[in-house]
């Protein structure tokens, strides 16, 4: 038989139904693995009590023959930017020490009525603020990878220990947020499956706020039908966030039907960037032809401001960062570090409890929103922002998704890129466009480098069409056969 | 009647402008569920979202958006049916989100205008700037430790309107007549319970002068939370007078934050306040514009009340009422309808008399409002009627109506029960007049002489045998008949 | 577009973040060395073009005016690091 941990959520939910094991022996089995890959890194707070009591709940209501949900039993560990009732919440950073919320976020609390049992909280960057889960306070994520290239590299961030924890089967599957690609490109560099819903598809309430206009939650899976299966026990209109959008959430994977004959794959040629690694073409080259094999038109579009997106998103998530942050000021939660006056408290605290990172992204921020400043930089990235959504509007008369890279490298080492903040922020490049639009982005798994390791193709869709990338990501899935798993051979 | 300030150097004008922030009658808050009500245990009426607790939303409450949109209406504004929330990013121990979600670019309402009262009983107009939505801030109590300040988050929350007039306002009567009639507009709607004790309506004061005649503006100070009309008004007067001196000593304004002290009724500088202010506002991202139909507002204007200024256009039209008295009557809407309910089936005119001078001061002696007032409407319509069908003399009148004020009786009873019924029998007048000139022979010789002041005398006689009830009119008739006057 | 120490200064102060003085030169240099990539934005001829503030094609969802929240002041203060008698506590305010 399979190991457990290496079960999808797909194949242990026919196991569970056929009673081949109970939730309580596959959380167990997590448990082993979670603990017995501390190395990774991948969790900030471990929770085998609550999982324990969660699975033994599940396995009572499959006794009962009560409503089973569609994650019943299913081990997941909880990105710890979702604030969980009575589990320490520390979006990686000091300045939240301590801190337990009393409320569930609406996600975690729709994937626990839908039965899933949480693992513990993982890893991320500070504040989701990166893209190789090196700013956590709670120390840097390893890639479950690194074996095969003998150094230690980064797992992608800011999701980091959700996609480290998934991929090294220390949990079936991991809730994730995005920003500008913090789903995407870990999965991408872990070789798993990542999707951020449209803006409006999961509710934010209750997750630790980044940059609002741009935040989406999602699953991060070792396989698209499982994404498709817990994006549907996230997601649903919630009253508690204006910006939910209230529409029904749709059967996903009923939307998996790997036929994708006829459907318009739009190939943006801005995308071929100029000095692209050679590897990431033809892993994205490779992506078209097995499209074309299954019967989809394949057509080059235009997304030309493209190539302004990350200097936009590095205005719009600092300035709305910068006041999301403010919360932060040691009186109602989290660290407080004494000063002789209110203004020296607030800046003791905030100057130790934000990492370098965070600080810098507050401070420009909060320089983009300054007087003399605003229309310059906020408003005209707000601006930029628009061409952008119109870029995707436009192309999207003619096609049916995008294809395109999900990250323009592999996971790189620890410690590599990170002398030159714009450097790092390259890595988003392909995932920051989705984001400023608002639309759907998956990252399937589509082969490795010639180092081994994993490389990701992006699907974007129309807003709402989550259904049509899950099913084109499905293709390219069953084509790349992609079987290897970090520490056995590919 | 302009207010001049004289200068060494000459004549100064103030200008004044007022932004008043009313608290908004609702049972929740702005953005969060939690209960607006004043006065309870610190941090019981606070919801995680007015906290700011990590990932806490705002949504906002659809009745403050309403009352908004009524009060635009009673200051005769344009309402914008697409407005935007934006964050106003400071730091402060009292705002936990560390901005107040407030509009700044585009308000729910825009500029409309509001007619003063002044005491010599002319009018005039004053310009409103705006309205915008936001949240108010929690409390900071800084008297209960040696070392530290304490914070409720009660308040925090709660919806605010803040209404900007322009700079319209020439003195510190304009300024009173402004705060008094805004006030009157927001009770009338009910919209904001307009209470500066409790500081649901707060006045920050804007002040600069100018020489006479000028059409300049200068640079302002503004003195921020003067918690009442007679402090605005204050405010003002010392603002101005230190402005005008620090241009006459050849000084400079500086824009500025002041506060008022109460005590000496004077302003001083908030220098803690002037570190490098700098706002910051943007689109709020957790909130998308506010847009509704004009539907809406239509329908919203369509169940306004009648308002002061249209209630004293009728009181004046209708019933003939001087402006002044008008004015007065309409000031209090519950004041208003206790007036309609006296006057009503009787004399306009008396029926505001009554309550002008005696209801007023009854009010005043006993410190209540109009709702508490001992004399019911309808017992003072009674008493009216009682003066007007001959029933009692003005001057019995008054006395029933002292009994009134201790009683809270029906003036019927009270006449029937004390025998005060004015005596109007000709027959019973004619013994107490007759008896009056039989008792009188050297008055009537007086009167015969040519001494008509001497009348008095004997009515004073008839008043004392019928105890006051002699209907006067009938006692003078009598009188001058038999004396043969 | 380069940022001098006293800018920086003068933001960190707005975000009350305490940053040391010898920091704040290396700190100016990178903040820099960010607004001069940003800087590539000015090229794109962006007038007449709205801003666009959210991408949620919709307009503000508005609750109905009932009391739904609160009375938790367990909850609202159990995080707190000092409090005292159902308030939070700040060091001393003077105005």
């Amino acid at each position: 038989m399979t190991k457990l941990t290496d079960l999808t959520i797909a194949a242990a939910r026919d196991a569970l139904a056929a009673k081949e094991f109970s939730a309580t022996e596959l959380t167990e089995a997590y448990i082993q693995a979670m603990e017995a890959g501390r190395d990774l890194n991948a969790y900030i707070t471990e929770t085998p009590d609550v999982a324990l009591e969660r699975a033994r709940e599940s396995d009572d209501r499959r006794a009962r023959g009560g409503h089973i949900g569609s994650m019943d039993g299913m081990p997941i560990a909880m990105k710890d930017l979702f604030c969980t009732e009575g589990v320490l919440t520390t979006a990686g950073s000091h300045i939240l020490d301590g801190f337990t919320p009393p409320y569930e976020s609406t996600v975690s609390a729709n994937l626990r009525s839908a039965g899933a049992v949480m693992l513990g909280k993982a890893n991320l960057d500070e504040f989701a603020m990166g893209s190789a889960n090196i700013t956590s306070y709670y120390g840097p994520v390893k890639n479950p990878w690194s074996a095969k290239v003998g150094k230690d590299l980064v797992p992608g961030g800011s999701s980091g220990g959700s996609a480290a924890a998934v991929s090294g089967r220390l949990a079936m599957a991991a809730t994730g947020t995005d920003t500008g690609g913090s789903i995407r490109q870990p999965a991408s560099f872990c070789g798993i499956v990542g999707l951020k819903p449209t803006y409006g598809r999961c509710s934010r309430w209750g997750i630790v706020a980044f940059a609002s206009s741009l935040d989406q939650a999602g699953p991060m899976t070792q396989t698209v039908r499982d994404a498709a299966i817990m994006l549907g026990a996230m997601a649903g209109h919630d009253p508690k966030d204006s910006t939910s959008a209230p529409v029904e959430t749709p059967d996903f994977e009923a939307a998996i039907t790997g036929n994708v004959k006829g459907l318009t794959i739009g190939i943006p040629k801005e995308y071929r960037m100029d000095g692209m690694d050679p590897e990431i073409q033809a892993i994205w080259d490779q992506g078209v032809e097995w499209l074309k094999a299954a019967g989809c038109n394949i057509k080059d579009v235009s997304l030309p401001t493209t190539k302004y997106a990350l200097p936009t998103y590095y205005i719009v998530a600092p300035a709305e960062a910068s006041a999301n942050l403010a919360r932060y000021d040691g009186v109602r939660y989290g660290l407080r570090v004494p000063g002789d006056s209110l203004d020296d408290m607030y800046m003791n605290t905030r100057g130790e409890g934000f990492g370098h990172e965070v600080q810098r992204r507050i401070l420009i921020g909060t320089y983009a929103l300054s007087s003399g400043y605003y229309d310059a930089y906020y408003i005209k990235a707000q601006k930029v922002r628009t061409l952008i959504s119109n870029d995707f509007k436009a192309a999207f008369e003619d096609v049916d998704a995008i294809l395109t890279p999900t990250a323009p490298s592999a996971a790189f080492g620890i410690g590599e890129n990170q002398d030159d903040p714009v450097a790092m922020y390259l890595n988003d490049v392909f995932t920051v466009p989705t984001s400023l639009a608002g639309l759907p982005g998956i990252s399937v798994p589509a082969g490795l480098n010639k180092d081994g390791l994993p490389l990701g193709l992006q699907l974007i869709g129309r807003g709402f069409d989550e259904g049509t990338i899950l099913n084109v990501a499905s293709v390219i899935e069953d084509a790349a056969g992609f079987q290897c798993k970090p520490g056995k051979e590919a | 009647m302009s207010y001049v300030i004289k200068g060494e150097t000459g004549d100064w004008e103030v200008v004044i402008g007022l932004e008043v922030h009313c608290q908004v009658i609702s049972n929740a808050k702005l953005f969060s569920g939690a209960a607006t009500d004043f006065g309870a245990e610190p941090n019981t009426q606070v919801s995680l979202v007015d906290a700011a607790m990590p990932g806490m939303l705002p949504v906002i409450n659809q009745e403050c958006v309403k009352q908004a949109i009524k009060t635009g209406l009673g200051l005769k504004a344009e309402i914008n049916t697409k407005s935007v929330f934006a964050r106003k990013n400071y730091f402060y121990a009292d705002l936990p989100q560390g901005y107040q979600i407030s509009q700044f670019e585009e308000p729910i309402v825009g500029e409309g205008s509001i007619i003063l009262d002044l005491p010599d009983g002319t009018s005039r107009e004053v310009g409103i700037e705006r309205l915008h939505l936001e949240q108010d801030a929690g409390k900071s109590l800084h008297d209960q430790d040696p070392k530290r300040t304490f914070i409720d988050l009660n308040r925090t929350g709660v919806a605010l309107m803040e209404i900007v007039s322009k700079p319209d306002m020439r003195s510190p009567d304009d300024a009173g007549a402004y705060l008094r009639k805004l006030r009157s507009i927001v009770r009338y709607l009910e919209t904001c319970d307009g209470n500066m004790d409790q500081g649901s309506m707060r006045c920050d004061v804007n002040v600069s002068v100018r020489p006479a005649g000028s059409d300049e503006l200068r640079t302002r100070a503004e003195t921020k939370n003067v918690n009442s009309v007679r402090f605005v008004m204050q405010a003002i007067e010392h603002e101005a007078a230190r402005q005008v001196e620090v241009y006459e000593n050849g000084g400079e304004v500086v824009q500025e934050t002041r506060l008022f002290d109460a005590q000496t009724g004077t302003t001083r500088s908030m220098r803690s306040k002037e570190h490098a202010h700098d706002y910051r506002y943007f689109p709020d991202p957790d909130l998308l514009p506010l847009v509704f139909d004009q539907a809406l507002v239509d329908d919203i204007k369509a169940g306004l009340p009648e308002l002061p200024d249209e209630r004293k256009d009728r009181y004046i039209n209708d019933f003939g009422l001087s402006p002044y008295d008008a004015g007065v009557l309409v000031a209090e809407k519950d004041t208003a309808a206790y007036f309609e309910a006296v006057a009503d089936g009787h004399d306009a005119k008396m029926a505001a008399n009554w309550v002008i001078n005696n209801i007023f001061a009854v009010l005043s002696d006993k410190g209540v409002g109009i709702s508490e007032c001992p004399v019911t409407a309808e017992n003072l319509g009674k008493l009216l009627g009682l003066i007007s069908d001959d029933t009692v003399s003005t001057k019995i009148a008054k006395e029933v109506f002292e009994i009134m004020i201790e009683t809270g009786d029906d003036p019927e009873k009270i006449v029937e029960e004390k025998g005060l019924k004015q005596i109007t029998d000709t027959g019973a007048i004619e013994a107490a007049v007759d008896e009056a000139i039989a008792n009188g022979a050297a008055q009537v010789e007086q009167y015969k002489a040519g001494n008509e002041k001497v009348l008095g005398w004997f009515v004073g006689q008839v008043m004392k045998a019928t105890q006051g009830k002699a209907n006067p009119g009938q006692v003078n008739k009598l009188l001058k008949e038999k004396l043969g006057g | 577009m380069s940022l001098d120490k006293d800018t920086v200064k003068n933001i960190a102060y707005l975000a009350r973040i305490r940053v040391d003085e010898a920091q704040l030169e290396p700190l100016a240099g990178e903040l820099s060395s960010i607004l001069d990539w940003i800087e590539q934005l000015q090229e794109l001829d962006t007038d007449g073009v709205e801003p666009m503030a959210s991408v949620a094609a919709m307009d503000l969802p508005q609750r109905k005016d009932v009391v739904t929240d609160g009375n938790c002041q367990t909850a609202v203060l159990k995080n707190a690091p000092d409090g005292e008698d159902g308030f939070y506590t700040v060091p001393k305010v003077v105005e």
